[in-house]
């Protein structure tokens, strides 16, 4: 971001704003997994998490003007799924794979 | 000359396939078998014609060079000799082995055990390496323990195979030591340059002790006194084997390997006086015993090792018409001997024992296979006009030249004598005892003479045993004189093959041992009494039963002191003792180096926070197991982030994969654990733990600071200059997995396969009863599988397949590759087991998952073993750019290929695992539902 134009400029806020805001999400997820207090409380915690870890990848390309970890960002998407299913199943059956 | 690996490598193709051709009956397999090798002799012909030539052929192609090892086989007279015993007599055996079998005995696993041996032997003789020599002298010990306990479920069986492999496999290590000081000595291990090193080899101050270590390893294979005790035990195997492997061609390896080596170690005092003296032993030793032996294989066993004795002998006498009679006998003893062997197993199949003490006048019963065994009992007992009287009056007239030569070896004559007299005794027995000696008693089966084909191989033999006897120079001679001179690997000395020598010394003796021999057949009852009280107490088998007992109890202390059956002790010793040599040596270097440090951005700082408090929450919610599993979840996240920031792309995806299958594997394990951990610590046990991890995560902490803030150099430069030129791809890291470090992924996931494949099987049999309410008594939920959740779970795999695909594709270029593509697609199968239940996506996956880890893991090897066509080292990789349309321009590398490769491992052994694991309790709580209301 050498040239300061005025897209340049918005542009820089908004991400400014934006990583303050994922982060603060961040944060507040990780204070309801910890806080809970039930397990599906917990498993929806992670969820978020997930979403905002998503946020924040997207963001860094954004910053960084490359589509490097557009990749993690897509696996940490279909990943999340698979990973709150899983966790969800176990409290409902017990057995994940029957 | 491809063709000399291509004969080593037909029987290990073929060994494939008896079991196979099983399916289309019995006969198919042994013809199947009996194709393999009549398709290497004649592979061997050319070649063959060649070496009658006087030529030696090579084949050579670098494996690890810098290492000097090669691949190479050579094809030389001595090579040709025993390479032509290995087929031929193999020939015979399979022809043999058909009929010997009984109908109950897997065939197929027996002819594959036969061809892999086969493949060894051919290798060891044919080697141009003697590192690859030794591979397969170990590959033989290893194919003869597997044909030892064809039969194993009989415990005889198992313990003779035991005891040999731990006799010819400790040998085998003996003989790694002194190939290594061999190769260290002349600077080569290639037998050409070995072969012409004899003058450096012998003035090396290292001479003695490689002599010794090479002399270990022959004198175990080829069962020498003291050794000798392990092929008695090896009769245990079915007959066709001990024919073959236990008298023709493996206990033969050693006498080879002395022979092979005879031109650069030979000629010393040294070599005279360890193998002349061992032979002497083992020829008289073997010949007496075989003498009281009432086993009929028995006494062909330790006749077997007698000979091997004289072989060595002669070898050990060092002279070259020494050699030349050496190789003569090992021709001579192999045809009669196999036809001994296949005879005795006739007796044992049709009479139903092989108890001497119970067989007495089979002639009326089986007049045919009593002429050929008398035939080939004379000639192991050195009856003239038959092969072995050659051989044998060739080894006693070296020992009379012995004995002019110098006063001192007056004894050999007399020795040499004794043992002639010895095996015409135990010849005798075993004809008399057997086929007359009065009429037969309380015989399991009234014998009768076995099927026309059963004897064909043992007529062959003899007719060779007959024409060799009386026509030995147009027969053998061609094959004798091109084998010794290459044994040699000089001018031939003068010799000639005839029957008749005149009035010599030799042909005394040879009488003399006839006459002899036929006197202590005649006094044997006295002899065998006074054997009984005297010498038929010693076994040495009671040695190594001592020695075997004391390692075993030796190797249980040592594991007892070392190993205290504890994870977290073992842990403690390991954490210590680093900490200690971290402390020890780094104590006084200043802490913090002369880098610039990166500024500390907020997000990352947030990002370091939340890693800290997810594995601060792991450690105190331990107890309470799920909840600490998602803990971890963030920790597995932070994790994959910190990749990211540190520009790891590539680490980054992985991560996150691993991160979800271990999710899946632990909910898997959690089900059948309980829910919370049970407190079983001591409180000064929690302190001491406390202290370690203090110490640890401090001594680590404080090792990362010092490295990081130093300015340092890695190897990574080199590997972002070559990536593109020498791998075709910008990925560093995956032309590094699938390139530079090929070979390397190639192992990993060779192990990864062999790991999941244990699993698999320990798993296939386990029912773990589930528990049928969670942890607080909630009874589960009766929807298994919820219909929005399965609808869902349906779409996600094609776009799951394609995310893979594209993964795998970028993967040389951008940050990707089979690794990862292989966990996506696993996970998102496993995502439909999860949403839509096993049976659901059973019936929708044709066929088994675990081949696919054998299609994957030959896919990758083969892509390996392809460059090896275009002339290029194992695994290099070819690159090229193609356009295609839609596409656009696209490079593929042969890498891609072995990408796909671990990418199908990868897939396999996810899915085998996760499922093999869910299915524990599935069976379980199945059961009783489909019994009723059975389910398609």
């Amino acid at each position: 971001m050498s040239d300061l134009t005025e897209t340049g400029l918005i542009l820089n806020s908004a991400l400014m704003i934006g990583f303050l805001l994922v982060t603060a999400a961040v944060l507040l997820s990780l204070w309801r997994l910890i806080v809970g207090p039930d397990k599906p409380d917990r498993i929806l915690a992670l969820d978020t998490l997930y979403v905002n870890t998503i946020a924040l990848l997207v963001l860094l390309d954004i910053k960084l003007a490359s589509s490097l970890y557009f990749e993690a960002a897509l696996l940490i998407a279909l990943f999340g799924f698979v990973g709150t299913v899983a966790l969800a199943k176990f409290l409902t059956r017990g057995d994940i794979i029957e | 000359m491809t063709q000399l690996a291509l004969i080593v490598l037909i029987p290990f193709i073929g060994a494939l396939l008896p079991s196979w051709a099983l399916t289309a009956g019995r006969l198919w397999s042994a013809w199947v078998t009996g194709g393999v090798v009549v398709s290497a002799l004649a592979l061997l012909v050319a070649p063959a014609w060649a070496v009658m030539q006087g030529e030696t052929l090579l084949w050579q192609l670098d494996w690890l060079p810098a290492l000097g090892l090669s691949l190479g086989f050579r094809l030389d007279g001595l090579a040709l000799l025993f390479a032509l015993m290995i087929l031929v007599i193999g020939l015979l055996v399979i022809l043999y082995a058909r009929w010997y079998l009984a109908e109950r005995d897997p065939m197929g696993r027996f002819y594959a055990y036969l061809l892999l041996f086969m493949g060894s032997m051919l290798g060891l003789v044919m080697s141009e390496n003697l590192i690859q020599l030794l591979m397969f002298w170990e590959l033989t010990s290893i194919s003869s323990f597997l044909l030892i306990s064809y039969w194993r479920q009989r415990e005889d069986a198992r313990r003779g195979a035991r005891m040999a492999l731990a006799i010819t496999g400790g040998g085998g290590l003996a003989l790694l030591g002194g190939i290594l000081l061999l190769g260290e000595i002349v600077g080569s291990y290639d037998l050409s340059t070995v072969l012409a090193a004899r003058e450096i080899i012998h003035a090396h101050p290292l001479y003695l002790p490689a002599l010794v270590l090479i002399l270990l390893g022959i004198f175990t294979k080829s069962a020498q006194f003291p050794f000798h005790f392990w092929l008695p035990h090896a009769m245990a195997a079915p007959t066709p084997v001990s024919a073959y492997l236990h008298s023709a061609t493996m206990v033969k390896a050693g006498v080879f390997l002395l022979a092979r080596l005879f031109p650069a170690l030979s000629g010393s005092e040294a070599w005279t006086w360890l193998v002349a003296p061992t032979g002497m032993a083992t020829l008289l030793i073997g010949a007496y015993t075989a003498l009281f032996k009432h086993d009929l294989k028995g006494l062909l066993a330790y006749s077997t090792i007698s000979h091997l004795g004289l072989i060595t002998l002669l070898f050990g006498i060092g002279s070259p018409l020494a050699a030349v009679a050496g190789l003569f006998h090992i021709m001579n003893h192999a045809t009669f001997k196999a036809s001994l062997f296949m005879a005795a197993g006739i007796i044992d199949h049709e009479a139903g024992t092989r108890d001497m003490r119970r067989l007495a006048g089979l002639w009326r019963f089986m007049p045919q296979t009593g002429l050929l065994a008398m035939i080939a009992a004379a000639a192991m007992a050195g009856v003239p006009l038959l092969n072995g009287f050659l051989s044998k009056e060739m080894f006693f007239e070296k020992t009379v030249y012995m004995a002019t030569f110098e006063e001192s070896t007056w004894l050999l004559p007399v020795l040499a004598t004794i043992a002639g007299a010895l095996a015409v005794a135990y010849s005798l027995r075993f004809i008399h005892d057997v086929f007359f000696n009065g009429t037969p008693t309380d015989l399991p089966r009234t014998p009768h003479e076995p099927v026309r084909w059963m004897r064909v191989p043992v007529e062959i033999l003899v007719v060779i045993c007959i024409a060799v006897g009386i026509f030995p120079s147009l027969t053998f001679g061609p094959l004798l004189a091109v084998a010794a001179g290459a044994t040699l690997q000089a001018p031939l000395p003068a010799y000639s093959l005839k029957v008749w020598h005149g009035f010599t010394p030799a042909l005394g003796m040879s009488m003399l041992a006839l006459s002899g021999g036929a006197l202590i057949y005649a006094i044997r009852r006295p002899l065998f009494r006074w054997h009984e009280r005297t010498l038929g107490q010693l076994d040495a088998r009671w040695l190594y039963e001592v020695w075997e007992r004391a390692l075993l109890q030796g190797s249980r202390v040592l594991d007892h002191l070392i190993h205290r059956r504890s994870l977290q002790d073992m842990l403690a010793v390991l954490i210590i003792a680093a900490a200690a040599m971290l402390l020890l040596g780094f104590w006084g270097m200043p802490l913090t180096g002369s880098a610039t440090l990166t500024p500390l951005d907020p997000v990352s700082a947030a990002a370091a926070f939340c890693l800290a408090v997810g594995a601060l929450g792991t450690v105190v919610l331990h107890r309470q197991r799920w909840t600490a599993l998602v803990m971890l979840s963030v920790v597995g996240l932070i994790i994959a982030l910190a990749f990211v920031k540190f520009s790891a792309p590539d680490l980054a995806l992985t991560q996150l994969a691993v991160e979800m299958v271990t999710i899946i594997l632990l909910l898997l394990a959690l089900h059948f654990l309980p829910a919370e951990t049970p407190r079983e610590s001591s409180l000064a046990r929690k302190l001491r733990d406390l202290l370690l991890a203090l110490l640890g995560g401090g001594l680590t902490t404080v090792l990362t600071w010092a490295v990081l803030t130093r300015p340092y150099d890695s190897i990574s430069d080199w590997l972002l200059r070559n990536s593109v030129p020498g791998g075709g791809g910008s990925n560093v890291v995956n032309v590094i997995l699938v390139d530079f470090r090929g070979f390397d992924t190639l192992g990993e996931i060779t192990v990864l396969a062999i790991a999941a494949i244990g699993i698999y099987m320990m798993l296939r049999d386990l029912r773990l009863e589930a528990p049928r309410a969670d942890a607080q008594g909630r009874p589960w939920s009766s929807d298994a599988h919820p219909l929005i959740l399965a609808t869902f779970s349906r779409l996600l795999l094609p776009l799951a397949l394609m995310v893979a695909v594209f993964i795998l594709l970028r993967g040389h270029h951008l940050p990707g590759g089979g690794f990862i593509a292989g966990l996506i697609i696993a996970v998102a199968l496993v995502m439909q087991y999860l949403a839509n239940g096993v049976l659901w996506t059973q019936t929708r996956l044709s066929g088994e998952l675990h081949p696919l880890i054998g299609l994957g893991l030959l896919l990758a090897t083969a892509t390996g073993l392809g460059s090896w066509y275009f002339g290029a080292p194992f695994l290099t990789s070819a690159h090229g750019h193609w356009s295609v349309p839609i596409l656009g321009e696209i490079e593929l590398a042969s890498a891609m290929l072995f990408d796909i490769g671990v990418m199908l491992v990868v897939i396999g052994i996810t899915l085998v695992i996760l499922i093999r694991l869910g299915r524990i309790g599935l069976m379980q709580r199945r059961a009783p539902i489909s019994n009723s209301d059975p389910k398609p």
